[in-house]
């Protein structure tokens, strides 16, 4: 692993950026990590774009804040962020892990901007990474019963990509400490087929 | 449970900056705690209350920061540890008892934490709580990082019970919003009794009454416990240095700033040229330790966010002693070696220290970022705020806005702090057109409400929030119903301060720990106060505009509005839809005639989705919240909802 590994999950304010960066977060402390996660919220909830940084390093306690072009991982929980991001922090190695599932800006919705056919994002976002993986959590997450999964999926995708060292057995114990019992089967198959996605590619 | 009652002392767990500071109050046997809402601040006193049953203390939202101290101090002086928490404008607001409390002194232990929103990442204004240490004479400290912030808060709290004092913990946005390892202490066992003493002598503070008279006897007497203090903070493990014997460039710095600062060093490999000196006490400073350090640098830069504090403090004290640090070159804020405005990064740190070391560093390659900045102008639309689906302020602003329009006299709104703020953007129909402090929006209107001696026809409105209202919407709508102020105060009431996540106010029926309690009925409080008051929900928007248009274009003197409807986002509703809602394609004219696109185009909310190629609106099944306004705005009557059956 580089040390620190630095990750960005992105994406739109309600999609659960915040509590997607704390189960990777925790995992990855509980493996005996130093971990920082910078969050930004607040306007979060209002439909403005919502960045989460996680610094993971064996050695010491790293900012909240990564510097600019410094991301080695970037989870998009709607793509059109997953190109926001790149102008800040990108680099011709980062790897990019998106969801498929667009959520509009008002400015779309109200019919003043364009928002890109997802071609043109993997297209655009193929020449400012080093991979891409696009995966369409939300749409198997509501399968599996609820769009709140797909973020599940993200994770499991993560761990699929094995660039941290974690398995379901690791997300397991730290999601012991949000859902109980009984949810707890439907988090595991979300994080299982994370995985399947992008291993299958 | 919580890990912030666990009792493992020595394990290790990933926390919250705010969490880290909670569990450092607990560590500290914290038996009261009191505060207001607000971004970043506002999980500290949520977190307590969870665990307020378990550790058996005392913790309430207040209604505003001032009050909130006092109920706090009212804790120390009964011989309790209390908390009193807020952001950093709540300290403007709290100060006029926070001068007075400083001079008076505390009993038990007292801390006092303002969270600071450099870059005013949630905020309307930049402030900087800092000075306010420096104002009343009260010691300051910052965390660093999160494991400083529980252990800075446990000694605080110490510190604050040997020197009678209460003690400042600032804490800023990426530190209290971010999360990091921290290693937990042990927690106590305390049954401490609350006994307020005051038969003793008039001039003692801690068995007589708690004043500050005499003051120059007490002003004295704080200002030596400061000398005190100082010496303490010599030795403090709080300041730390690192780097070179005698280094090229010092950097004098503070919370989280001083992680940037050490990233910056590291990825410029400057560690044998650069020393960080991390100050943890800020306020006084530890003058010995930092004359030493500087006397032995080549240079200083100072890294802090917001106002230049430890840059103005240490220049004074190096000037003082100048013949002991010699005459260096002072980087920072006030030559703009640093910017004056906005939140630090690891890159602000980085730029400051290449122009003036003189090494290159390029954490982007110019062509990269110039592709990827078309790539984002070109794919990635900017996404404007917006109020959420479903929000009653979108249905009142709607309405506001109607009503002053088909008035045509160029009335306007003047607004205050919360979600509402959005109405000075589209999202609002641009209807905000003053935006200040909680409450000034009424004041504002007051002020305007008398200018028709001068010829001023324009309808004033106010807009102020339910939990705004009890915080500082009162005091500016008596002031205008004395002094007949032809004006309009209309209170948003989404049942709770919403935008800070539903914190209980006076209106609502429940205290902070969950306990039902006594509301106050804003409604009542406004007709006692003399007002005319009427009441509307937002969401029947001909029945709103009816008593709107009456009100602005009948009405004189003070009145007030009260649209009342529960956020969308609030727990008993979130995910609840009222209504199921579709388009008749048939029906919606779109841009072909009409209305263009009314619906999409003015009202935007961001359920409803205007499909290009089939040239209608859509909802989006997803997003939409089934609030069912949509159906009255649309004039070609398209927009169908029938009621979701339970």
């Amino acid at each position: 692993m580089k040390d620190p590994y630095n990750v960005i999950i992105t994406g739109v304010g309600g999609q659960g950026n915040v509590l997607a960066a704390r189960i990777l977060g925790n995992i990855m402390a509980a493996k005996g990590c130093n971990v920082t996660i910078g969050e930004t919220f607040g306007a979060s909830q209002r439909g403005g774009s919502v960045m989460s940084h996680l610094r993971i390093s064996a050695k010491t306690v790293f900012s909240p804040q990564i510097p600019k072009g410094q991301a080695d991982l970037v989870v998009a929980l709607e793509p059109a962020e997953s190109i926001r991001v790149m102008a800040g922090y990108g680099n011709m190695n980062v790897k990019v892990l998106s969801n498929t599932r667009s959520i509009y800006p008002v400015g779309v919705i109200c019919g003043e901007q364009n928002y890109p056919a997802i071609e043109e994002i993997k297209e655009s976002l193929s020449g400012l990474c080093g991979e891409m993986h696009f995966i369409p959590a939300t749409d198997e997450a509501v399968k599996l019963g609820h769009a709140i999964l797909g973020n599940v999926m993200m994770i499991g995708a993560v761990a699929g990509l094995g660039v941290l060292p974690f398995d379901e057995s690791d997300f397991e114990k730290v999601m012991a400490g949000y859902v109980s019992g009984t949810k707890m089967a439907v988090n595991l198959k979300a994080f299982e087929k994370g995985r399947e996605m992008v291993k299958n590619k | 449970m919580s890990v912030l009652t666990d009792k493992n002392a020595g394990k290790t767990a990933l926390l919250m900056g705010n969490e880290a500071l909670v569990r450092g109050a607990l560590e500290a046997g914290v038996r009261v705690a009191a505060g207001y809402p607000g971004t970043p601040s506002s999980d500290i006193i949520e977190n307590l209350a969870k665990v307020a049953d378990e550790r058996n203390i005392y913790v309430e939202w207040s209604v505003n920061e001032k009050v909130s101290l006092e109920v706090a101090a009212a804790g120390s002086f009964a011989g309790l540890r209390s908390l009193c928490v807020m952001k950093q404008n709540g300290v403007n607001v709290a100060s006029d008892f926070l001068l007075h409390l400083a001079l008076s002194g505390t009993r038990a232990g007292m801390v006092l934490i303002p969270c600071d929103d450099p870059g005013s990442i949630s905020s309307v204004n930049e402030g900087e709580s800092r000075h306010f240490a420096r104002l009343v004479e009260v010691p300051l400290l910052e965390p660093g990082n999160f494991q400083e912030a529980r252990e800075m808060v446990r000694w605080a709290f110490e510190l604050s019970e040997q020197f009678r004092t209460l003690v400042m913990v600032r804490s800023v946005t990426r530190l209290s919003h971010a999360s990091g390892n921290v290693t937990l202490g042990e927690l106590p066992e305390s049954d401490t009794k609350a006994y307020f003493r005051f038969d003793g002598n008039l001039l003692d503070a801690q068995t007589g009454p708690v004043i500050t008279a005499p003051v120059p006897m007490r002003h004295a007497n704080q200002q030596k416990k400061l000398k005190q203090i100082a010496e303490v903070f010599e030795t403090s493990k709080f300041n730390t240095y690192t780097g070179p014997e005698k280094p090229e460039l010092l950097i004098i710095t503070s919370s989280a700033c001083s992680l940037y600062s050490v990233e910056a060093v590291s990825l410029l490999k400057l560690e044998d040229r650069v020393g960080i000196l991390k100050l943890g006490t800020t306020w006084p400073l530890p003058e010995k330790l930092v004359k030493s350090h500087i006397t032995k640098a080549g240079a200083v830069l100072f890294v802090e966010e917001v106002l230049p504090f430890l840059e103005e403090n240490v220049k004074v004290l190096a000037l003082d002693s100048i013949e002991e640090t010699g005459i260096k070159k002072y980087y920072g804020k006030i030559n703009g070696t640093i910017p004056s405005v906005n939140e630090m990064n690891p890159d602000h740190v980085i730029k400051a220290l290449t122009s003036i070391i003189g090494v290159e560093y390029s954490g982007m390659p110019a062509d990269y970022e110039q592709k990827a900045n078309i790539a984002m102008f070109t794919k990635a639309p900017a996404r404007e705020l917006t109020f959420c689906p479903g929000c009653p302020h979108r249905a009142s602003f709607w309405s506001i806005h109607n009503s002053l329009a088909m008035d045509n006299r160029d009335g306007f709104v003047c607004g205050d702090i919360g979600c509402y703020t959005m109405a000075i953007l589209g999202a609002g129909f641009n209807s905000i057109k003053t935006a200040h402090a909680m409450g000034s929006g009424t004041g504002i209107a007051s002020g305007f409400g008398k200018l028709g001696m001068f010829g001023m026809e324009q309808p004033v409105v106010s807009v102020c929030g339910d939990s705004t209202f009890f915080h500082a919407g009162m005091p500016p709508l008596v002031n205008a119903i004395h002094n007949g102020s032809d004006m309009l105060m209309i209170i948003l009431d989404n049942r709770g301060t919403a935008m800070t996540g539903f914190q209980p106010h006076p209106g609502l029926e429940v205290d902070a720990m969950g306990n039902r309690a006594d509301a106050t009925d804003i409604a009542e409080v406004c007709r006692a106060l003399g007002a005319t008051v009427v009441t509307s929900d937002p969401f029947d928007i001909a029945g709103t505009q009816e008593k709107l248009m009456d009100t602005i274009e009948n009405g004189k003197g003070a009145r007030v509005m009260i649209l009342r409807q529960i956020c969308a986002l609030s727990p008993e509703k979130k995910g609840k839809k009222q209504y199921e809602v579709t388009v008749d394609t048939s029906l919606c004219r779109g841009t072909d005639c009409g209305c263009d696109r009314l619906c999409t185009r003015v009202f935007r909310c961001p359920g409803l989705v205007w499909n290009k190629a089939g040239g209608h609106a859509q909802i989006d099944e997803i997003i939409c919240a089934g609030c069912g306004v949509c159906t009255d705005i649309c004039p070609a009557g398209a927009i169908k909802r029938s009621e979701v059956t339970k």
